[in-house]
């Protein structure tokens, strides 16, 4: 039995392809032949779909778009959450267990809840159609969960540190940035990917809070799908361009998952 | 860990405090607002009471929502659990196996929703999809779009297909933090390989599975996304779960009194579920 291990986890990984390879497929065929046609492998091979997105300022600008907002969303979730989960890890303050799970309540929320408030909200102050906004808005989810990874990382670092720092005659200020802040640095990487992962793979909230300047690019993919008739071919190579962010980021973080997984967390 | 009370600590939270605030509190006192008026439009309100909240709960429409959402979360729970411990019980341990099943195991996990969506409608379509196709070639009758049980079966087979991966991780990084003396010590008693499972890996997976039940629950009690792009909640309204029913009544009909009631509520469940669990989970934290 031992020897036929292996073949669980191919047959999962297979499962996992397939779906991806088909639309990988879709995405270098003719619509006419999508549409006309059932191959395993485009019969007539054609780069047409991908020369068209990155011609196209309204297809390319989308990328654009949604990595922006991704960005400002992982830079501003981690900075906040970090003295945050300090906190948390080091001090016993009034209200602390009843904040922090008042903060995990907001990952529980569902979006759809928040969908028509944000729309109203974020227009009222003006930011509507703003990557800032669709930034603030996935602060929702990823502060929490940011503040939860990183607080089970640094409880994990023993408080001698902090105290033997002190006694050094190091400020809070230098201990944190020049000790405690290297320490953590794995921590830092994996609540990286994941403030990245759930504000990448997010829709509902960047499509209601977005009407052209700021729109993602999974926006302009169902608007497209909706409005000029049903362009698979397109639709399947914007598909494809949305998964490589996704692959670099897993590749650079591919030794943390597993310890960061490991730490109980996320 | 021995923590300092220090009142100040507040400061450090308060970037956060403000941030989740903004986000959470204006917005839900804006539903909260709603659930109890009318509205004509142009800022007119008209106090309503609890009008919305019994309209909702008594409602054929919510009960049916909710039904679906139910079987739903169990069905997938059922599946994806049992499932992702046994792949993560079969995963290579050492060797240049680990980073290939990671790597290519978390690849559903960074997708946009959207896109699995119509990844998954692509590959279910009857007529050009290879699933489709495939399962008609077989002699089955398939089609996602006309037979409610097709829906279904797609739906549940992508979702599988979506965070099984979340449980295997997390269930992978379970196992590989339990000491190599727990596996000598069962060889030499001669303990079964159920034993093994049942009295060495599995306690010692208890958190992290904890952990992934409460997060699968999370996320298919609020998914919308996926199926709204596969299937559109229908045929019908047969796979409109509480997320696209709710959509579908705040934004298409616009019915903001309701719609709002109805988010309370279904906030409200999530959050008596999740308590639930964080409890147990704290309990397990405060054991170990």
């Amino acid at each position: 039995m031992k020897k036929y291990k292996w073949l669980v986890p191919t047959l999962y990984i297979i499962f996992l392809m397939l779906p991806i390879y088909w639309l990988i497929n879709m995405s270098f065929k003719t619509t006419t032949e999508i549409i006309n046609t059932y191959s395993l492998w485009p019969q007539k091979f054609t780069t047409e779909n991908y020369v068209k997105i990155f011609t196209d300022s309204t297809w390319y600008m989308g990328y654009v778009n949604s990595i922006t907002y991704t960005v400002f969303n992982t830079i501003i979730s981690v900075a906040a959450a970090l003295p945050a989960a300090y906190a948390f890890s080091r001090y016993k303050f009034l209200g602390d267990k009843h904040l922090f799970f008042w903060l995990l309540t907001n990952r529980m929320a569902p979006p759809a809840v928040f969908a028509l408030p944000f729309f109203q909200f974020y227009s009222s102050v003006n930011l509507f159609d703003t990557h800032i906004a669709v930034a603030l808005s996935h602060c929702l989810f990823n502060i929490p969960l940011a503040v939860w990874i990183l607080e089970g990382f640094m409880s994990a670092v023993p408080k001698e540190l902090d105290e033997t720092a002190y006694v050094d005659g190091y400020s809070f200020g230098r201990f944190f940035f020049k000790i405690f802040v290297p320490t953590i640095a794995a921590g830092i990487g994996i609540t990286m990917f994941f403030c990245f992962m759930f504000s990448w793979v997010e829709l509902l909230l960047a499509k209601t809070l977005t009407a052209t300047e700021a729109k993602p690019i999974a926006a302009t993919m169902t608007r497209t799908a909706s409005t000029s008739g049903y362009e698979l071919g397109l639709l399947a190579a914007a598909g494809t361009l949305t998964i490589i962010p996704g692959a670099i980021v897993i590749y650079f973080v591919k030794d943390y998952i597993a310890k960061g997984f490991a730490m109980g967390r996320v | 860990m021995n923590k300092t009370i220090n009142q100040k600590a507040w400061f450090f939270v308060i970037p956060v405090f403000i941030l989740v605030a903004f986000n959470a509190a204006i917005p839900l006192m804006t539903v909260v607002n709603y659930s109890f008026q009318e509205t004509f439009g142009n800022n007119v309100f008209a106090w309503e009471g609890t009008r919305w909240f019994k309209q909702i709960l008594l409602s054929e429409r919510f009960h049916a929502a909710l039904a679906r959402q139910i079987a739903f979360t169990f069905i997938i729970l059922l599946i994806q659990i049992p499932l992702g411990i046994g792949i993560a019980l079969t995963m290579p341990k050492k060797g240049w196996g680990v980073p290939v099943c990671l790597i290519l195991m978390s690849m559903p996990l960074l997708i946009p929703w959207n896109v699995v969506g119509a990844m998954w409608n692509i590959f279910a379509l009857p007529d050009i999809g290879f699933l489709g196709h495939s399962l008609n070639g077989l002699g089955f009758d398939y089609n996602f779009t006309q037979q409610p049980g097709d829906a279904w079966f797609t739906t549940i087979l992508m979702d599988v297909w979506h965070w099984t991966s979340l449980v295997v991780l997390l269930s992978y990084a379970g196992l590989n933090s339990i000491q190599p003396a727990y596996y000598q010590a069962a060889e030499i008693d001669g303990a079964s390989r159920w034993a093994i499972f049942r009295y060495i890996e599995l306690p010692k997976m208890k958190k992290v599975l904890t952990l992934a039940i409460l997060l699968r629950f999370m996320d298919s009690f609020m998914i919308y996304t996926e199926p709204f792009v596969l299937t559109g909640g229908g045929p019908g309204n047969t796979t409109a779960f509480l997320s696209i029913d709710l959509v579908k009544m705040a934004l298409g009909q616009f019915d903001l009194g309701p719609a709002a009631a109805m988010s309370l509520i279904y906030f409200f469940i999530v959050l008596l579920v999740c308590w639930v669990f964080y409890n147990l989970m704290m309990k397990n934290e405060a054991q170990s």
